[in-house]
């Protein structure tokens, strides 16, 4: 296996150019610092645009001083039309979902650290790791395009569903130009995470360096492998669903518009396309695609928990195999999303089981964790802290899949916010927890300089509580049958609920506020933390075996593993770990592998 | 300044001169036949609407008085004068009160200045669904500033809301400025008109156009009228 | 710092759990024949799902609490149960859970999905366009004329694309934009979408479905009580989604013949 690695390697020498070393740079760590800025600019964008939808929300006719900076004819006076609040809705989402979850955890922290924990000095496609993050920023570009181009961006939501989706610009403002250049966007992203799931399956399986068995990779690495295989698939049936829509728009095709749909008093000139295809397409898509941004987060924080609990969890095996059935599983429960779409209803009744049995090995993670807890060393930081924030937000947000697993009571909460609520809490804000646990405990291996952990744990606080205030009643919300995507409440029946709305938007002000105390610390830090020594926090896997900062093949010179990959709580001549490459012999808890 | 000041004096004096020896036509718009019935509109789903009518309007595709006549037809100078570039420098102004296009239907000319305002408590939009000209789309939540908007082409655009499915008016965007709308009782006047040869049309949103010519020798007014054959569905 | 936050933890599942044991915020009263299932099921998912939260809150918190900031020559100690123990718990109590609420939510299901409508259950069309629902009834001779998508003109208040000059079904059909039933009378609710896909969703009555386009679908249902409910579309249309809504009106059966006599008339 170390000989595979050491080829890998020869693929390209040292940059010299600052172009080569810093841009177009075909070196792991540095395209995942790319990822990671460029996560981190669409989740302040992202978050930057719910603060707009809330404030309308809350307050719908008041004018938002400045916003028609941002859309003259969509904002007269600064007062936010409908089609405006679906047009920063759809970016919300479509901008949190791919460029800030599944960039973040799964290739930003991915590609810096997965090659260094299985040992390896690159991934073994340098040039198309390079291309899977240009690529990636060109969709970004391309999205962000929609703002400025036509009558904006599209406001189909995330989901983007047929027949809307593919009528063009009839459809409403942001339905041509916009929803163009998001199928172009996304079909590129798509291209993206494909390149980039093949570097990591490749990294996993072939570079391994000597004495690191699959039973003794670290959990974000199986994570990040697990996530690889369904981005692998997943994306695979979303770039061609996307082209389909491009095509429908420029092509003259009717993949998704049925005969007869009549649209401002004219019949469309399509025919014989199915509305329901593209819901199967895109949810056999976006229900992996949930799992996507989810498990790199459970490896994430597993890594961080073990290493601030100070033991081995219960069973690092039965983690991985939860979080391979949670991939499995996650093909074939995607129904749940179409319950009451129009699909036959017996179909709803064979997808409603495995989606409740997902619960199953969902519980087995939680309790893992929890009962690994019991008799630890807990250390608390800022990354520990968002570790264990993460695993409170992940059952919060779970439960409530124990409802939408059900057709029956879907019939009652489908498209409500309790839906909203469910899925941000535990895709959105449990994922984030795992960026932030991540950013925490690996920025000092990344920048070679520690954060403030004053500030850190302030940003825990405000988030940890704030998140729940604004997720929170959103169940609750649902369960009065608040619905969803509406621009304004002007239904009776939804103006007792108003109120709760201006809770949840004062609370979000108040989170969102919170992330800049966040920003504040990543650059201030940066640039003026105090620096870091190669391994601030006794960890054991390979990333703290080499120097801070990480040189540029990752390893001065090849490690050689010899142990478990989380070997805390034992007697070394270090402490109480003991490092994966250091030949110690120590007395372990479990036999090893 | 002076030279400004003494060429405005005699454009003005040689307008009214023409004014002067200038003819008009006046006429009635009628139908014959059975025009379909009416239904009346049914608001509920949007109560702030609903409560300004008393009792619930009708469509105003179709608008009869008495005697036969027929409203909301445009009649307009097609041939014969032709103002082009003469655009009038006041906007024409179109309103959304009550959940209806006031006026229904509304004459302009190319690239005159268009204001849509929105007096209802409900978010309108306005979508006039234009093949020549730009299509836009466009909605108007309360209290907002009006929308000003221009058409560069000749165009007959039918307006509507989707939000409000019932709404539906007319702009009609024309190359001249003789032109006028037929009142309650079907009459129109097409004043000014300068001594000469004018093809006039009549255009009826459902019913089609007709076109009559009429010569013009001096300060003489004309009568032409116009009746077009209803439609029982 | 680590107690701290154990107490939030348990505070924040105390604060939660409240709003739903006062039944602050919850579904309108059910006027429905097959809603009492799908309220039964609710509540009981509401409890499982409630005892698994406050469960996991309360031992995550109560662990954290316990085993924080603890000497550094404390004796790290295993949970006895070990992992074994935890997956038969986990397969045992979480699998027998959700086995339940699948089988009996399936029975709730069921009632509304699989039971055809009655052969005397009355037909009504539903139409849902950008951004109207409007309803078709089919008159005295009981037939729904056919729908010409190419003359659907809402100007002209032929909403359903009508052809009364050569079609005689169409001819006494009746278009409303509310839709009034009989009370404690069988529905069977046609639904044809003129452009994008809609959704059917009235709160009291424990129903919500899409409208397809390009395929009709159908539900049946039958209104208890008395009264005036909102139907509202849950599926993103467009801009004016916010705003699709009609009102269901369900009234005694002399008064909904009186209805659909006054809207023939018109």
């Amino acid at each position: 296996m170390h000989d595979t690695s050491v080829h890998a390697a020869a693929h390209h020498g040292p940059p010299t150019t600052f172009l080569r070393k810093h841009v177009f740079s075909q070196d792991h760590k540095v395209i995942g610092k790319q990822y990671y800025a460029l996560a981190l600019v669409a989740a302040y964008v992202g978050m930057f645009l719910s603060w707009l939808m809330r404030i309308h929300l809350a307050w719908t006719n008041a004018a938002i001083p400045g916003l028609q900076l941002l859309s003259q004819s969509g904002a007269p006076g600064g007062v936010m039309t409908p089609e405006l609040y679906l047009q920063l809705l759809t970016m919300h989402g479509t901008i949190m979902v791919f460029f800030v979850l599944t960039t973040a955890p799964f290739a930003a922290f991915g590609n810096y650290f997965l090659p260094i924990q299985v040992g390896a000095e690159d991934m073994p496609f340098p040039r198309f790791n390079m291309m899977s993050f240009w690529v990636t920023f060109t969709a970004f570009l391309f999205l962000m395009a929609s703002f400025f181009v036509g009558d904006g961006p599209s406001l189909g939501g995330w989901t983007q569903y047929a027949p809307l989706n593919a009528v063009g610009s009839v459809g409403g403002p942001g339905q041509g130009s916009g929803v163009v250049l998001w199928a172009i966007s996304i079909a590129l992203f798509c291209v993206g995470q494909l390149l980039g799931s093949l570097n990591f399956i490749t990294t996993t399986l072939d570079l391994r360096v000597k004495g690191m068995s699959l039973m003794r990779l670290p959990l974000t690495a199986w994570a990040w492998f697990i996530t690889s295989c369904m981005g692998l698939t997943a994306f695979a049936v979303l770039m061609p669903a996307c082209i389909l829509v491009i095509l429908d728009h420029v092509a003259g095709t009717s993949f998704f518009v049925p005969s007869g749909t009549v649209m401002n008093d004219q019949i469309l000139p399509h025919s014989g396309g199915s509305t329901l295809l593209w819901q199967h397409l895109f949810w056999f898509f976006g229900h992996p695609e949930v799992y996507i941004a989810i498990v790199p987060g459970l490896g994430i924080v597993s890594h961080i928990l073990l290493a601030n609990m100070r033991r081995q969890m219960l069973s690092q095996r039965v983690l991985i195999y939860s979080m391979g059935a949670l991939a499995i599983l996650s093909y074939i429960v995607y129904g749940h999303h179409m319950f009451v779409s129009g699909m036959n209803p017996f179909s709803s009744l064979v997808f409603s089981f495995p989606t409740l049995v997902i619960t199953i090995p969902s519980t087995i993670v939680v309790l893992i964790w929890t009962f690994s807890l019991y008799g630890s060393r807990l250390r608390i930081n800022s990354a520990s802290l968002f570790a264990l924030g993460f695993i409170s937000m992940f059952v919060s947000g779970g439960v409530s899949g124990f409802f939408l697993a059900q057709p029956s009571l879907d019939i009652m909460l489908h498209a409500t916010y309790f839906v909203v609520g469910h899925f941000h809490l535990v895709m959105g804000v449990a994922a984030m927890f795992g960026i932030f646990a991540g950013t925490y405990f690996w920025f000092p291996k990344m920048a070679g300089r520690m954060m403030n952990e004053t500030l850190g744990k302030i940003h825990f606080w405000l988030s940890f509580v704030g998140a729940y205030c604004v997720f929170m009643p959103f169940h609750y919300l649902g369960m009065a049958g608040n619905v969803r995507r509406y621009a304004t409440f002007v239904d009776d029946f939804l103006q007792p609920l108003i109120p709760v709305h201006r809770f949840i938007t004062i609370a979000a002000l108040i989170t969102g506020f919170a992330q800049l105390i966040f920003l504040f610390n990543l650059i201030y830090s940066h640039f003026r933390g105090p620096i870091a020594s190669q391994n601030p926090w006794e960890a054991t896997s390979l990333e703290w075996s080499t120097p801070t900062p990480v040189p540029w093949n990752n390893f001065d010179k090849h490690p050689v593993v010899y142990h478990d990959p989380y070997q805390y709580g034992v007697k070394s001549s270090v402490g109480d770990y003991v490092m994966q490459a250091s030949p110690e012999q120590v007395e372990t808890e479990h036999d090893e592998k | 300044m002076r030279t400004k000041k003494t060429l405005f004096v005699f454009s003005t004096l040689l307008m009214s001169s023409s004014l002067m020896f200038a003819g008009s036509v006046t006429g009635k718009v009628t139908y014959t036949g059975t025009p379909a019935k009416q239904k009346p509109i049914d608001m509920s789903k949007e109560p702030s609407c609903a409560k300004q009518h008393a009792t619930p309007i009708t469509g105003e595709n179709v608008v009869t008085g008495a005697n036969n006549s027929l409203e909301n037809v445009v009649v307009y100078v097609s041939a014969g004068a032709n103002d082009d570039g003469k655009v009038p420098s006041q906007a024409v102004t179109y309103d959304q009160k009550g959940c209806q296009y006031v006026p229904h239907v509304l004459p302009m000319h190319t690239n005159q200045e268009l204001k849509i305002s929105n007096s209802d408590q409900t978010s309108h939009n306005i979508h006039p669904l234009a093949k020549v000209n730009q299509e836009w789309n466009k909605s108007q939540p309360p209290g907002t500033p009006p929308i000003t908007q221009k058409y560069e082409k000749e165009e007959f655009i039918p307006v509507k809301c989707n939000i409000h499915p019932w709404m539906h008016g007319y702009f009609v965007v024309l190359k001249t400025n003789h032109y006028d709308v037929s009142k309650s009782g079907g009459e129109f006047k097409l004043p000014d008109l300068p001594p000469g040869k004018y093809t006039l049309t009549a255009w009826h949103e459902d019913y089609g156009t007709q076109t009559a010519d009429v010569t013009i020798t001096g300060a003489e007014s004309k009568d032409v009228n116009f009746t077009f054959k209803a439609k029982a569905y | 710092m680590a107690k701290l936050f154990a107490v939030t933890i348990f505070v924040i599942a105390i604060l939660s759990a409240i709003p739903i044991l006062r039944h602050t915020w919850v579904a309108p009263e059910d006027i429905s024949t097959h809603g009492a299932l799908i309220d039964k099921q609710m509540s009981e998912t509401m409890a499982e799902a409630g005892i698994s939260f406050l469960a996991a809150q309360f031992v995550l918190g109560f662990f954290i609490w316990k085993f924080s900031n603890r000497p550094a020559d404390a004796k790290i100690t295993k949970f006895p149960g070990g992992a074994k123990g935890l997956v038969i718990a986990a397969f045992l109590v979480v699998g027998i859970e959700v086995l339940a609420l699948g089988v009996f939510g399936a029975k709730a299901w069921a009632n509304v999905y699989f039971t055809p409508p009655s052969s005397d259950a009355m037909p009504i069309q539903a139409q849902a366009g950008q951004f109207a629902f409007y309803f078709r009834y089919p008159g005295p001779d009981k037939k729904f004329g056919g729908i010409h998508p190419e003359m659907v003109n809402e100007g002209t208040q032929n909403i359903f694309g009508l052809d009364p000059e050569h079609d005689v079904d169409a001819r006494d059909d009746i278009v409303a934009a509310e839709m009034a039933v009989p009370v404690n009378k069988e529905i069977h609710l046609l639904m044809h979408a003129k452009d994008v896909g809609h959704s059917f969703f009235v709160r009291e009555l424990r129903l919500q479905q899409d409208f397809v386009p390009g395929l009709d679908v159908t539900l049946h249902f039958t209104a208890t009580k008395v009264g005036k409910y909102e139907i509202v579309c849950t599926q993103l249309c467009g801009l004016g989604h916010y705003n699709m809504k009609a009102y269901l009106n369900v009234m005694p059966q002399a008064d909904f013949d009186a209805w659909l006599k006054q809207q023939a008339g018109q």
